[in-house]
């Protein structure tokens, strides 16, 4: 074995070269600009080593936005090539490749390390916590993360990428029939980025149960930490799962064992079975916390408390358990009996009525509200409508009978996308906007905003909702062109017009980001939403402490009672005490280092070499466990002037409730 | 099982004493009777099952300290996905052709 030298690198193709050398050169300019802006040290102090519990999701959000790029330049590439009849601009194995990346990037790379990366920033500081239970973990999940993302996406450069579609269905993925290393990289990037996820879950649970602060019971924790919550239980479920799965893919396919392989008496249909038990409950990991922000971003601009608290918290609890139930969905053509069929049609078209609930409750909280029109609020009412398309197509394909008739065509690709985008990608853009003076202390320009938003939403609509006709009238998923003859042409022109809005939205985006950094007014108040949960009872940007004094809760929406009452939100001298927090540490970036490397090696089954750098996680493991540094502490007079920094500041906006 | 906090273990002793017994009847069942494949292994599972339950609650403090009712929703909740997983995954490959 070892890695064959002249395959290392693709070559051949002019799309990847021109991709090799822009990595190349964006590297170079990178380590050149660090260097020449002696910057090293602080990338090193500040951010690798951090275990602060916002910077660690400022860097998965920044990840998530690279990620995003990619997965959405993957997309275009698809429509680019499927805009006429007959193209030749991708071949049909590279448009496999394609489909494979984006969707695997999107979901894994994008839409979870976005999600997890607002919740980074924002549940402690709901809850009233100073970090997180396990702040070093936290780094560590980060970093595993980002080794998996990296090993992942260079697949397309060194190597070849991943195939067998995001689902890496058996036998197609199996050694027989992909032999050459690419789908290592699946099993093995993800398995990496995979362990990362599991630790966040355990790190959000105990966070959420074991750090709120004084007075704030189950039932008054924000819907954003509840929808936390419960994505971290489901993460647990569901998770280990796809470890189990992932881990026999890799014997299958490195060790010839054969639990998949058909020819070795192994089962192909148990990797979809396995795979979907992860994946449908994957959905609701990124949908929850999405709905949660929805519910912030709502409540805060209709200036009204959520509609139906309760039962939003047992429609999502309702969800958890109903998202276990449903994955068979995913293959009815697959050839299980009816019985199994149709028990699963019914259990995904019950997983409709909490859902439903959830629109009601939000459409509630509106009503009779004074709704202020801020990009954050388009963002939410956009998702309504788009969503419900999604949710009801949904129901469509719930049915097992007729899902033979839309299964595997674009219909289905139509009705992901308009779950996805409006249920992870607006609601991310939401929490981006509403949170974004947490994080930076600057407000993302608002009219920026609404240009990001109405080329975003219609171009998405225009992408999408074609494809829904061409799906209906035959034309296959997954498949790279189609003839003059089917008369697709119209309507796959139309979708890959859109694309091309839909980028252009993406595009203003980045632009308002690079904008505000530069340009926005940096003197706004703490509050500048007049909102209503904890996360605002501190200052923008939150300094590294988070509070001085750990605020108390009486209510739902505490900080909206705070500014009612004008209670808990001044600090008198005496109430200044040393804080203890947690000392930052390098040994997750090594780990995720020495992740990297030994994934490297097992994708080009170089066992040997993977097992050694395997010793130094062995080593990294050992090591922290006799690691017995427990932080410092921030002494009083730090904490004072940082207070006196922010507090009674003109402009800050403690004082009136409108 | 809260004054076992100090003194005598009693429900560790009796946990153990238990333990013991099931195992020596699951290998007796198995060992020593002609009783056929199935049945045998309808019986030792049944006792593997409650030997766990047992010892989960004689051994892992299961139902001590303050966070008692959460770990019987955990447990609970890891049952349900365990049965999910286990019996679902069962039950949707042997239907249907799926088994062929
Ligand atoms: C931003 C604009 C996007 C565009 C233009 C786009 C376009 C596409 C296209 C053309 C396909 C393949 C259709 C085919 O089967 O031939 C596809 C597949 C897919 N997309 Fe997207 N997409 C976008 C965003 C997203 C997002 C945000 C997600 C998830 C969060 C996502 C997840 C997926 C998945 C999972 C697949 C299936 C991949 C497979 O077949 O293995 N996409 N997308
Ligand atoms: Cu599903």
């Amino acid at each position: 074995m070892g890695i064959k030298w002249d395959e290392f690198f693709i070559t051949g193709d002019p799309l990847i070269l021109g991709a090799q050398i822009s990595i190349a050169l964006t590297m170079i300019g990178i380590v050149f600009g660090l260097t020449y802006l002696k910057k090293w040290n602080w990338l090193w102090t500040e951010w690798i080593t951090t275990v602060d519990h916002k910077r660690i999701g400022i860097m998965y959000i920044i990840s998530a936005v690279l990620m995003f790029f990619r997965g959405g330049v993957d997309g275009l590439l698809m429509k680019a090539q499927t805009s006429r009849p007959e193209m030749e601009f991708l071949s049909s194995q590279h448009y496999n490749e394609i489909f494979t990346t984006h969707g695997v990037i999107m979901i894994l790379f994008m839409a979870m390390p976005f999600l997890i990366g607002l919740m980074n920033v924002v549940v402690p500081l709901q809850i009233g916590a100073r970090d997180v239970a396990f702040p070093q973990l936290n780094a560590l999940s980060f970093w595993l993360f980002f080794s998996g993302a990296m090993l992942f996406n260079i697949s397309f450069v060194i190597g070849g990428s991943p195939d067998a579609g995001w689902t890496s269905y058996f036998p197609l993925a199996g050694k027989e029939f992909s032999p050459s290393i690419a789908n290592n990289y699946y099993a093995i990037a993800l398995q990496i980025a995979g362990i990362g996820t599991l630790m966040t879950g355990i790190n959000f649970i105990v966070t959420i149960l074991k750090m709120r602060t004084k007075g704030m019971t189950l039932m008054r924790m924000p819907m954003f930490t509840w929808t936390t919550l419960i994505t971290s239980v489901i993460i647990i479920a569901a998770f280990p799962i796809f470890t189990v799965a992932l881990a026999l893919m890799t014997f299958d396919r490195l060790f010839g064992t054969h639990f998949f392989t058909v020819s070795g008496g192994g089962m192909d249909m148990l990797w979809a079975n396995l795979f979907w038990l992860w994946g449908h409950p994957e959905v609701y990991i990124v949908a929850l916390p999405a709905f949660g922000i929805f519910s912030e971003v709502i409540a805060t601009f209709s200036r009204k408390s959520l509609f139906g608290y309760k039962s939003m918290v047992y429609a999502i609890v309702g969800i958890a358990l109903l998202s276990m139930l449903v994955w068979v969905h995913h293959f009815y053509t697959m050839g299980s009996g009816p019985a199994v069929n149709s028990f699963f049609s019914i259990t995904t078209m019950l997983i409709a009525v909490p859902t439903g609930i959830k629109m009601f409750n939000w459409l509630f909280t509106m009503r009779k509200g004074r709704i202020k029109m801020t990009t954050a609020m388009l963002w939410s009412l956009a998702f309504v409508p788009c969503f419900t398309i999604g949710g009801v197509t949904g129901v469509m394909l719930a049915m097992g009978a007729a899902d033979y008739q839309y299964h595997n065509t674009l219909f289905l690709v139509a009705h992901f996308h308009y779950v996805l985008i409006p249920g992870v990608v607006f609601a991310v853009f939401a929490g981006l906007y509403y949170w974004w003076p947490k994080m930076f202390g600057h407000l993302l320009n608002e009219k920026l905003g609404k240009w990001h938003f109405w080329l975003f939403v219609i171009g998405f609509n225009v992408t999408f909702m074609p494809m829904f006709f061409l799906g209906l009238s035959g034309a296959a998923r997954r498949t790279y062109t189609f003839s003059a003859e089917s008369g697709f042409a119209p309507l796959f022109l139309l979708s890959a017009m859109g694309s091309i809005v839909l980028a252009a939205g993406f595009a203003v985006f980045c632009y308002n980001i690079y904008w505000s950094l530069r340009y926005a007014d940096r003197n706004i108040s703490s509050d500048p939403w007049d909102a209503r949960t904890l996360e605002w009872a501190t200052a923008t940007p939150v300094q590294h402490y988070n509070f001085a004094k750990l605020p108390e809760v009486k209510s739902l929406d505490a900080f909206w009672f705070m500014k009612k009452n004008n209670e808990g939100l001044t600090l008198k001298d005496s109430e200044i005490e040393e804080i203890h927090m947690p000392s930052n540490s390098g040994q997750p970036f090594i780990m995720c280092v020495l992740f990297g490397i030994s994934g490297f090696f097992l994708v080009f089954e170089w066992s040997i070499a993977a097992a050694v750098a395997a010793l130094g996680i062995f080593a990294g493991l050992i090591y922290r466990s006799f690691d017995y540094n427990d932080g410092y502490h921030i002494p009083v007079d730090e904490v004072r002037e940082t207070e006196l920094s922010w507090r009674n500041k003109k402009g800050e906006a403690h004082k009136h409730v409108s | 099982m809260e004054k076992s906090a100090k003194g005598f273990p009693t429900s560790h002793v009796i946990g153990f004493l238990f333990s013991l017994i099931l195992t020596f009847v699951a290998a007796g069942v198995a060992l020593k009777t002609s009783l056929s494949f199935t049945v045998i292994m309808w019986i030792i599972g049944s006792l593997a099952v409650i030997q766990a339950g047992l010892q989960l609650f004689m051994f892992m403090h299961m139902t001590e300290g303050e966070d008692g009712k959460t770990n019987i929703i955990n447990i609970a909740y890891a049952v349900f996905v365990a049965v999910v997983i286990v019996l679902g995954t069962i039950w949707v490959l042997t239907s249907g052709h799926a088994a062929h």
